[in-house]
């Protein structure tokens, strides 16, 4: 039983923790709120006062919010359609059976390990080049015309070069949860006469139900932030430009912090939404 | 039980998953091989897979060039620094919640977890005139804070999962034999929580190296990281495919290596315990 005095004591050593996360949670969203509703402009004339929900209206009536908010969600939905699909798939494979099962693993996991700026560059110059890029190569052996990856594709690009980095964290969460199933459950199924697809749908599937929607919601969070890999490929050109993206421009690019404070707030309810439903998950898994 | 698996079927499942898993390297294996090309063998058409003249220069000519050994430095200080700084603030924290657990614990977890879902862009300027105020700028200690604040509600949890795992009773044995706390931290607890701490150590090592938002935003020449080193390479160097796949291979060789170890840890990690 806990005493007194170690209770005491587990609130000194929880403490620092506590307080510096709460600083950092607070300070700039205090300071981002009060930005959103003043009209702060640093480079021309400085912050001019109160402008009420002006800079809220604004940024959801620019001509860029809502190509910002349909680019968003075509990459989230696109990313993990990919890597949700591949992962289930590919975490069934490497569950059988196999000679190197362990380095086949880690062939699989090693995109999630490169940086975002490298894996970025890599792609735009080495594989997406139109004329040097190893895509074309591949293009012009089989006697197509090559494509100009980025700017002529450039959201499937971009989803590609995401699904890459991201398949392996998907896989192996996957996998860890695929390795608890019951074999015994499934070896009865098959004796029974239950073909690879009903075995797939009515054991496997439901089994991975949770481990999917971890994958899914994990995965959402950092979509929705993502921001080097634009950075780095088009720079929110091409109909590049996510939510986030545009947040960013209006407030280091074009310094208009007021505007970018508001489309700041906007972000941080929608990452709120999704984190809800996370922390509900992994808070039943607490008790 | 284990089912009776042919020789043949296991022979398509591995040659299906090796085909799967090389296409997926690819990019980094090309990345690797290129990096020992010369620049007009990296480009030539058809494409050179192996039998090329193997040279080192590039990796020369980057580190002459860029001052490489500072981008290096910088990644390991910031990535190391916020690492071992989060361990030190985390570790009683975590300690604390598992072992004495109160009505509030699991309230305090979940919000700490959630300070991790803020969006970085919604509090971008607020940090970015902060930095400014205080002078932080483009500088080491600035951004192994901010890092070691981003990564803290992971260090909590990851460490918590751990800790959990210890059996309490040993805890008990040991005040019975009157140990005190600080007894009871460094002769019971550190020996039985050091896999866990290094485990959590590794994993968070890899994310601040490869963190690319604050990075990339809150520094400039002095204080870059590799990651926006690499970022300078998009344009025009970045059609120096040779130089580019050297440097690349560079900053992520550390990590790939690092991280082939702690794959495990990656899912406890990641998902704050939800699958294990």
């Amino acid at each position: 039983m806990a005493t007194k005095a170690s209770r005491s004591a587990a609130r000194v050593m929880m403490a620092p923790a506590v307080v510096l996360l709460l600083g950092w949670m607070l300070v700039p969203l205090i300071m981002t709120l009060w930005f959103s509703f003043r009209t702060y402009l640093p480079l021309r004339g400085g912050d001019q006062g109160w402008t009420g929900f002006d800079n809220y209206v604004r940024f959801v009536t620019s001509s860029s919010f809502w190509p910002a908010i349909s680019t968003t969600l075509v990459l989230l939905i696109g990313v993990l359609a990919i890597t949700i699909i591949c992962g289930v798939l590919l975490a069934i494979l490497l569950d059988q059976p196999m000679w190197g099962q362990g380095a086949v693993r880690i062939l699989v996991i090693a995109p999630f390990f490169v940086m975002p700026t490298v894996s970025a560059l890599v792609w735009k110059n080495m594989f997406m080049d139109p004329t040097n890029g190893l895509l074309a190569h591949l293009w012009r052996f089989f006697g197509a015309d090559s494509v100009s990856w980025l700017s002529d594709v450039p959201m499937l690009s971009l989803i590609m070069i995401v699904s890459w980095q991201w398949l392996p964290f998907a896989t192996l969460i996957l996998l860890t949860a695929i390795q608890s199933l019951d074999g015994e459950q499934m070896e009865a199924a098959e004796m029974d006469g239950a073909s690879v697809l009903s075995r797939f749908f009515y054991i496997a599937l439901p089994h991975l139900s949770r481990a999917i929607t971890i994958v899914i919601l994990i995965q959402t969070i950092f979509l929705l932030a993502i921001f080097a890999e634009i950075f780095v490929t088009t720079g929110g050109a091409f109909g590049t430009r996510t939510l986030s993206y545009l947040i960013f421009q209006r407030v280091l690019e074009s310094q208009n912090i007021g505007l970018g404070s508001a489309g700041g707030v906007y972000a941080i309810i929608l990452a709120n939404i999704v984190a809800i439903f996370l922390m509900r998950i992994v808070g039943k898994n607490l008790d | 039980m284990a089912r009776a698996v042919t020789n043949q079927r296991k022979a398509i499942n591995t040659a299906a998953a090796w085909i799967i898993g090389l296409l997926i390297f690819f990019p980094i294996l090309w990345t690797i091989l290129t990096s020992f090309k010369s620049e007009a063998q990296a480009i030539a058409d058809p494409p050179i897979f192996l039998f090329f003249d193997w040279t080192t220069e590039n990796y020369s000519t980057v580190m002459e060039r860029s001052n490489y050994a500072r981008f290096l430095w910088n990644s390991i200080f910031i990535a190391g620094g916020s690492t071992i700084l989060g361990l030190i603030i985390a570790v009683p924290a975590a300690w604390s919640m598992a072992f004495v657990p109160s009505r509030r614990t699991k309230d305090i977890l979940l919000w700490m977890l959630s300070t991790k879902m803020l969006p970085a862009v919604g509090v971008l300027y607020p940090i970015y005139l902060l930095f400014i105020q205080f002078g932080l700028l483009d500088n080491v200690y600035g951004l192994t804070f901010v890092l070691m604040l981003i990564n803290l509600p992971i260090i909590v949890w990851m460490l918590y999962t751990y800790f959990r795992e210890i059996p309490g009773e040993i805890l008990e044995a040991a005040r019975m034999d009157g140990a005190g706390l600080r007894e009871e931290i460094f002769f019971v607890l550190t020996p039985m929580a050091l896999p866990g701490i290094a485990s959590t150590l590794l994993l968070n090592f890899i994310l601040a190296w490869n963190e690319a938002f604050w990075t990339l935003n809150l520094t400039a020449a002095k204080a870059a990281p590799l990651t926006a080193f690499i970022a300078s390479y998009s344009s025009p160097e970045g059609l120096f495919y040779a130089k580019l796949s050297a440097a690349s291979t560079m900053a992520i060789a550390p990590i790939l290596i690092l991280g082939w170890f702690s794959q495990k840890q990656l899912v406890r990690g990641l998902t704050f315990g939800a699958v294990k």
